[in-house]
């Protein structure tokens, strides 16, 4: 067999090196998961996850169901988290209300982190008015009373629009990274190969989306991770007071500020539901760590 | 005899009197090896210094050049493992207690390091940091320290030192600080000075200002000086010796004049080749060494060069060779350097200028840019809520040039200068502040947005530092599509992986990220982006001053090649001027965001009109012992004005030596009135009301310049 022309041997080569371009990603998540937080933050999460969706299914009671035969239960063979006042099953409840809280958070997070990158890369490339309109706003935002303003806002999250409350809590999350991604893109703006990239003709918003946001990736994603947490915590911290999601939806802030009624002398009504959040935030927050260590570029050199 | 020696006054001194130990070696180090984990960066390296020798120590970077000095300062970090011997008069410093070594610092062995802006602490006075260095070695009280500083900086040609002993680091400029470096160094008389690339960061006119005071410094002390550096013209001006180092060994030892016109290993001598010359034109073709340097964790068994080695036989790559000592006093690494009649250097480079070097006149093909006083100035503004202007920056001044097609101008100054700002102004494509510029003949102050994107893919640039002009998180193939992707040129494939192979290449490379790849290799990566949408004018701003020479000559030729062959205009930006006279056809001199001096390359280098430019022409060091000590040298005073506050008149007349030496009735000319770009002949113009016609110049040099012709 008459080997290939060196052309199409160097395109096939070159095709077969192209399938292994997304090395980075792979490499950063080879990094994550060597170092043990990663690990540890990638299972809890993984299992919250799996229990938060699946375990209802696998569990006898749905969180709608009463047991009318168990009032304030401690745990049991049937009621493996015991029961509520109202016969209602804590696991599913917990499960339901864990559900809810980690959507809102993730929804959050990246509807927040998105918008900063955004709003941050345009004032920080373009300057001038739009920059001066975008701060504007960012420097409003952030003076607002967020908390009062969601409180107010709290009947309209009622039946299902917890979507709405979910755009809310992101829209008042955001201020701070655009901030500092409008710094770190007006240093990125002057690097050269920007500059080789305006002067080919690139559109500025493909200059936005191509060349400057993947070189400020590991911050964005760090700063997802956290905003993750952030968002669990303003969700359960509103809830508790009864701002949040609203009933018939139930989050673990509200299943915690109805427990702390019975928590003396009901315990499980309580720690359940703060043992999840608690382990919730502490697995974004190692993930996030994680990340952060492996998106490092110093350290990526060496892989 | 530190605290002896550290209090006697520096000026008047003969030059190495008899003090113990005059006649042998200051400073003998012998297998010098330094490791860093598996990293070998210095393998065996032996030289001596004599009291009031200057030894230069050559190579590319990786060479092991700083290492080995820092290792004999004993200021390497501990992970770093030192072993062999380095004996400043007889005492051994390799594993000396950390108190003895500090106590010798400054006293026994200073340092002038690169960059003196970060050498200085920049929250005390200039003054007060040499004080420093001068009271931690002698019982000197506070007040005597003070007025040795002063002293200090006055031998260092620092004007008005007493004030300025008083001014902060950050107030000085890069030539006085580099200066004050070096009063600190000989503060307490030592017996060797360590220059680590004294003058890399700096402009040749101070380069050559710094190394006369450096010069003056030696002589007074009587120091030894180990001088490391990159660059062949600053060692074959001041070195006495030469050590060429590859690898992180010795590969040639000997006096500069011998190592210059004989060297007897391949690696020297194809150094020598690689450098483009001042007093050579762009009739040959600079030899590039092929390859790159190995990388020290991962060192052939042989001869390490032998892998870029045009002279190789089999036996280099069994082992490696030692040192041989060829001629008396001249020791080289090579199997080779003993067999008489090999290749030799190409000496005939350099040899036949022609002075007035015409070569073709213009070439009557269209202009493809021209520009007509440009002016770009900026605004200073002060306060935070009420903005007001206070000044404006005169960047760019009145600018006029033109190149015509397959033409080549050089575009040349200091820093601070103005090029840089005038190449974006020609890139941008817009509406300029004032003046025109018009590229294939459109005018760029009229164009819609359509035409100015085509106007782009005729326009294109690559820029000086290859790692920041090209996105580190994007392959090299999409790096050179991007372009075609923009101006949508179908299918980028084949086009990509054709120009990677036009600039050398391998089209398999077009998978990897820019940092697989080293400096030369990148450079061309950016090449072959500006390539891809077949521009007609490329603008060059610093291309090779990033680069190492040996992969510099690589690139030059390179961009020489693309050049003749794809019948491209360059505008070129260099503030290396034997560069821009390799690869320029015509030449403009900036000074203060004016054209200083502008023609075809031949005349303005041949016979340079304005004081300026033989100023400039006059401070390049030229990698030939023997001719750079028999030239005349120019030495400009004090630093390039600031643009915010340029003199009235001629621009240049505070540094002029032709100014000083005018008489009071000529010289009101020069204060009142800002001279303009007058032709003198054809194609041959100087912004100079005194420019005498070429020819004439040479005779006449300017008679108030310091001459500093070494015997």
């Amino acid at each position: 067999m008459a080997a290939p022309p060196r052309e199409e041997l160097a395109e096939t080569m070159a095709g077969a090196r192209h399938t292994r371009v997304p090395s980075r990603s792979r490499l950063v998540a080879r990094r994550f998961l060597r170092t043990g937080q990663g690990r540890v933050g990638f299972a809890l999460l993984a299992s919250l996850f799996l229990l938060a969706f699946l375990g209802p299914r696998a569990a006898p009671w749905s969180a709608t169901d009463l047991d009318f035969t168990a009032f304030l239960q401690p745990p049991s063979a049937s009621h493996w988290f015991g029961t509520l006042q109202t016969g209602t099953d804590v696991f599913a409840v917990t499960m339901s209300g864990a559900r809810r809280s980690l959507l809102v958070g993730l929804l959050v997070a990246v509807l927040s982190t998105a918008f900063a990158a955004v709003a941050g890369s345009f004032a920080g490339y373009f300057l001038g008015w739009t920059d001066r309109t975008l701060m504007w706003v960012t420097d409003l935002l952030l003076v607002l009373p967020a908390f009062l303003i969601l409180a107010v806002m709290s009947p309209l999250f009622t039946a299902g629009r917890w979507l709405l409350f979910v755009a809310m809590l992101a829209a008042f999350l955001w201020m701070v990274t655009s901030k500092i991604v409008r710094g770190m893109t007006r240093s990125i703006r002057e690097r050269e190969y920007i500059q080789a990239a305006r002067f080919m003709g690139v559109a500025p918003p493909t200059i936005i989306f191509r060349h400057v946001l993947p070189n400020l990736a590991s911050l964005l994603v760090v700063d997802a991770t956290l905003n993750v947490s952030a968002a669990i915590l303003t969700e359960t911290s509103l809830s508790y007071f009864g701002f949040g999601i609203q009933p018939p939806d139930v989050s673990l802030g509200g299943l915690i500020a109805d427990g702390s009624a019975t928590a003396l002398y009901a315990p499980w009504t309580f720690w359940f539901a703060a043992g999840v959040l608690i382990v919730m935030i502490l697995a974004v927050n190692l993930a996030g760590d994680a990340l952060r260590d492996a998106f490092d570029p110093d350290a990526g050199r060496a892989g | 005899m530190t605290g002896v020696t550290g209090e006697r006054p520096l000026a008047g001194r003969a030059p190495a009197p008899g003090r113990p130990g005059a006649g042998g070696p200051v400073l003998e180090v012998s297998d010098l090896s330094v490791r860093f984990g598996e990293v070998h960066a210095v393998r065996g390296v032996g030289y001596s210094l004599a009291a009031g020798e200057v030894l230069g120590v050559v190579g590319e970077s990786g060479a092991g050049k700083s290492v080995a000095a820092l290792a004999v300062m004993g200021l390497l970090p501990r992970r770093a493992r030192v072993t062999g011997s380095a004996r400043l008069h007889g005492a051994e410093l390799i594993g000396a207690p950390e108190k003895r070594l500090a106590a010798l610092r400054g006293s026994g062995i200073s340092m002038v390091f690169q960059d003196p802006l970060s050498a200085m602490t920049p929250v005390y006075r200039v003054g007060d940091q040499i004080a420093e260095a001068v009271r931690v070695h002698g019982e000197v009280t506070r007040r005597a320290a003070a007025e040795r500083a002063v002293e200090l900086l006055d031998l260092v040609g620092i004007p008005d030192p007493r004030r300025r002993a008083r001014a902060f680091p950050h107030e000085f400029s890069g030539g006085m600080r580099q200066r004050a470096m070096i009063a600190m160094a000989v503060a307490n008389d030592p017996d060797v000075i360590i220059c680590d690339e004294p003058t890399t960061a700096l402009d040749v006119t101070v380069q050559a200002q710094v190394m006369e005071v450096l010069r003056k410094a030696q002589r007074e002390t009587g120091a030894a000086v180990l001088l490391i550096t990159h660059d062949l013209g600053v060692v074959a001006g001041f070195a006495d010796r030469v050590l060429v180092m590859y690898a992180g060994r010795e590969v040639e030892l000997g006096t500069v004049h011998e190592v210059y016109a004989r060297p007897r290993m391949p690696y020297t001598a194809g150094l020598l080749a690689s450098v483009p010359r001042l007093d050579a034109g762009a009739e040959l073709p600079l030899v590039p060494i092929g390859g790159r340097p190995p990388s020290p964790a991962e060192l052939p068994p042989g001869c390490p060069f032998e892998p870029r080695c045009a002279l190789s036989i089999p036996e280099c790559r069994a082992a490696e060779p030692a040192p041989l000592e060829v001629f008396p006093g001249h020791r080289a690494a090579c199997l080779r350097a003993r067999e008489p009649g090999r290749a030799p250097r190409p000496e005939a480079r350099g040899a036949a200028v022609p002075l007035a070097g015409d070569g073709p006149p213009r070439p009557a093909t269209p202009v493809v840019l021209e520009v007509q006083g440009l002016v770009k100035h900026y605004a200073l503004t002060r306060g935070a809520l009420l903005r007001r202007r206070v000044g404006t920056v005169r960047a760019v001044d009145g600018v006029d040039l033109d190149i015509r097609e397959g033409e080549t101008l050089g575009l040349v100054g200091e820093s601070g200068c103005g090029k840089t700002t005038t190449l974006m102004q020609i890139l941008e494509l817009t509406r300029v502040q004032a003046g025109r510029v018009s590229v294939m003949g459109r005018d760029t102050a009229t164009l819609t947005s359509r035409e100015r994107l085509a106007l782009r893919g005729r326009v294109q640039v690559v820029f000086q530092d290859p790692l920041a002009s090209l996105d580190p998180r994007m392959t090299v193939h999409d790096i050179v599509a991007e372009p075609l992707v923009t101006h949508r040129r179908g299918d980028a494939a084949p086009r990509v992986r054709r120009l990677l192979r036009m600039v050398g290449l391998d089209a398999a490379d077009a998978a990897r990220h820019p940092r697989h790849f080293s400096g030369g290799q990148r450079q061309r990566v950016a090449i072959a982006r500006a390539l891809a949408l077949e521009p007609r004018l490329v603008v060059l701003d610093e291309p090779v001053s990033a680069l190492d020479v040996s992969v510099q000559a690589g690139v030059i030729n390179l961009l020489e090649d693309l050049r003749d062959r794809l019948g491209l205009s360059y505008l070129l930006v260099a503030h290396d001027l034997a560069v821009v006279r390799h690869i320029a056809d015509r030449v403009a001199v900036m000074h203060l965001g004016r054209i200083a001096e502008i023609g075809r390359a031949g005349r303005v280098y041949g016979a340079p009109a304005h004081p300026y430019t033989q100023a400039l022409l006059a401070a390049v060091p030229i990698p030939d012992p023997a001719r750079e000590r028999r030239r005349r040298r120019v030495l400009l005073e004090g630093d390039v004005p600031s643009p915010a506050d340029p003199p009235s008149g001629c621009r240049f007349r505070t540094r002029c030596p032709k100014f000083k030496a005018l008489a009071d009735a000529l010289r009101a000319r020069c204060l009142t009135e800002e001279p303009e770009v007058r032709p003198l002949e054809d194609d041959h113009g100087a912004a100079c009301h005194y420019a005498e016609k070429p020819g004439v110049v040479q005779s006449t040099a300017p008679t108030t310049a310091r001459n500093l012709e070494e015997p």
